[in-house]
């Protein structure tokens, strides 16, 4: 390329970049910069309060992870040094992958049913979905948090409910490992708006014609659900699976703020994000943060292309639209 | 005339299904709402909706806040942290989503798809980093690690929305202000600006909200009383071993962190509904 070539090849990008450049800037400082340097953390025994006297320790932070599986109690580090194996790692891996797995499929299941009983014609319904967006609105903060260990103690309100009907025996539901970890389930159940919406707005690309058609053939309503509206639907469902899945394992303050900042009983919400929280900020193990932050990122890449794979075999694209 | 009053029935029957069913959904909000309204040795025994004794009591011994810091501070904090964030993210996002959904130039679809994977990051694996970063500038404890990475247009999400609707607008208007002497600058500020007002309300409804209900971010960051907000003071109602010992004061501040919300959801619902179908917002 000519000098000349050159200067108004950058003239027309320049305009372009420096629209962009507070994203660039982000984009290498807050991003890509953090991410591989936490890379390199992870291979460290980084502390947070003795940076001075870090180590390059290899694969120590990962072996500290999954030594349990292998009943290991501690690993020397290529340094000499020796570390113990985390007692807690699996079950938080466990903790978080029964969390994701139980959650989204529930979530999805309820919204696309509140959406399919929205998507009538009747009166209040843009009243009704406010209504029901209500839970998504306030999920996520503190104050439900709060609220949801208050209904969820031994002498809560689901308890007053449920003893005023007869049951006696009921357990303090935060407080049982059994059933700590299902009010969170419950808790993410209940804020199904979003994925509500979304497919709300699927359902009515559907042309009423095709149900029209479908019912003069015969086809019933379970029948129409099945061959109408659930492959029409599914890039949706697709990528609402993909979305959700994606933020359920990042899932962290409604864990934290019910477990009182720890795990729960018996860790039974110790959810991954929160051990990360506690083991870099608790115990300063900035190093070993780091690495699990790599694993989380590895599990949901890994599940995000399964997802996407397998797409191809459930996911239909309408070739006529 | 038979099957008339048969579909009427059902219309009837499905209304009341839907009316019950987001009854029961709401129940838990509504009970604690009425229930920071009753004196505090009646929160745990009562499970109407309606208080046999009304009080203010609740409402007096929780605003006292934290560490002889009120909730009039705390909601102050919140709303100057949420109003940073607005600013940061318009300012910084609408000028990305102008680059990436109006303006040509070299390597502008490998710039997009970075930042559409950006979109899927978690969070934590940057979270140390920046930490460390932030921390060496002097800037934990203070609101600057919050509101900075706004600036810099980390929230993708809002960048994508604003691409998706700056993409939809028409573009023969461009032509008519290039004839009239109007830069690709002029452009933005002029043209797609305006056109993309629902939009920009979209972005700072949900920018506004997110920061507001942030628990992790201010956890982390905001280590001294006097910069907690809202969210971060809740949750010194919750003791460390997970037991709350001002039940009533917890509640009450809790209803009265929502109201905002409440009050922006209700009065902007368009700009919510529009924002979640375009991008498929997380909840």
């Amino acid at each position: 390329m000519s000098n000349r070539g050159i200067v108004s090849f950058f003239r027309r990008n320049a305009v372009a970049y420096m629209f962009l450049l507070p994203w660039l800037i982000g984009f290498f400082a807050l991003t890509l910069y953090p991410m591989l340097y936490s890379l390199f953390l992870g291979f460290t025994d980084y502390d947070f309060t003795k940076p001075d006297s870090t180590q390059v320790i290899g694969f120590a932070n990962y072996m500290k992870m999954f030594g349990s599986v292998f009943n290991a109690q501690n690993i020397t580090a290529p340094t000499g040094e020796v570390m113990r194996v985390d007692p807690y790692y699996i079950k938080s891996l466990s903790v978080t992958f029964i969390y994701v797995f139980a959650s989204v499929p529930i979530k999805l299941a309820f919204a696309l049913f509140v959406a399919i009983l929205m998507n009538q014609k009747l009166r209040f319904i843009p009243l009704y979905r406010a209504i029901y967006y209500i839970p998504t609105l306030l999920g996520g903060s503190v104050a439900v948090a709060v609220l949801w260990r208050k209904l969820f103690e031994k002498d809560g309100l689901i308890n007053a409910i449920l003893g005023s009907i007869g049951f006696t025996d009921l357990p303090g539901w935060i407080t049982n490992p059994s059933y700590a970890l299902s009010t969170l389930i419950l808790l993410s159940v209940w804020q199904f708006g979003s994925s509500m919406i979304i497919f709300l707005a699927g359902l009515k690309q559907i042309p009423m014609e095709y149900y029209e058609a479908a019912s003069i053939d015969g086809a019933n309503k379970r029948k129409q659900f099945f061959t109408i509206t659930m492959p029409l639907l599914s890039p949706i469902i697709f990528f609402n699976l993909v979305m959700q899945m994606i933020s359920a394992f990042q899932a962290f303050t409604q864990a934290y703020i019910i477990g009182g900042g720890k795990g729960g009983v018996m860790n039974s919400t110790l959810f991954y994000t929160l051990h990360l929280y506690i083991q870099g900020w608790t115990y300063h193990e900035m190093g070993y943060a780091s690495a699990m932050a790599w694993v989380l990122l590895l599990i949901i890449g890994l599940l995000t292309a399964i997802v996407f794979k397998s797409s191809n075999s459930w996911v239909s694209y309408g070739s006529g639209e | 005339m038979k099957g008339k009053s048969n579909q009427v029935f059902a219309k009837l029957m499905t209304h009341l299904f839907i009316i019950v069913l987001g009854l029961a959904m709401l129940y838990p909000v509504l009970w604690m709402i009425t229930s920071s309204l009753k004196p505090n040795n009646m929160i745990f025994s009562d499970t109407s909706l309606i208080p046999k004794a009304v009080t203010l009591e609740n409402y007096v011994s929780g605003w006292k806040g934290y560490a002889g810091i009120s909730f009039s501070k705390f909601f102050a904090n919140s709303l100057g942290l949420c109003l940073a964030a607005i600013v940061a993210n318009l300012a910084s996002c609408s000028m990305a989503a102008y680059a990436f959904g109006r303006l040509k130039f070299a390597g502008k679809n490998l710039w997009f798809s970075i930042m559409m994977i950006t979109l899927m990051l978690p969070a934590h694996v940057t979270l140390v980093p920046r930490y460390i970063l932030f921390n060496t500038f002097g800037w934990v404890g203070s609101y600057l690690p919050i509101v900075v990475p706004k600036f810099l247009a980390t929230d993708a999400f809002f960048v994508f929305l604003l691409v998706q609707f700056i993409r939809s607008l028409p573009t023969d208007l461009d032509e008519a202000a290039i004839i009239d002497g109007c830069g690709k600058v002029g452009i933005y500020f002029r043209i797609v600006l305006p056109l993309a007002t629902p939009a920009i309300i979209t972005t700072a409804l949900f920018t506004f909200l997110w920061t507001w209900d942030d628990f992790f971010n201010h956890l982390l960051y905001l280590t001294k009383p006097e910069t907690y907000t809202v969210s971060r003071a809740l949750r010194t109602f919750v003791g460390d071993a997970g037991a709350v010992s001002n039940w009533g004061g917890a509640m009450a501040m809790s209803t009265l962190s929502m109201i905002p919300c409440f009050v922006l959801f209700f009065s902007l619902q368009k700009y919510f509904v529009q924002g979640i179908a375009t991008t498929g917002i997380k909840g």
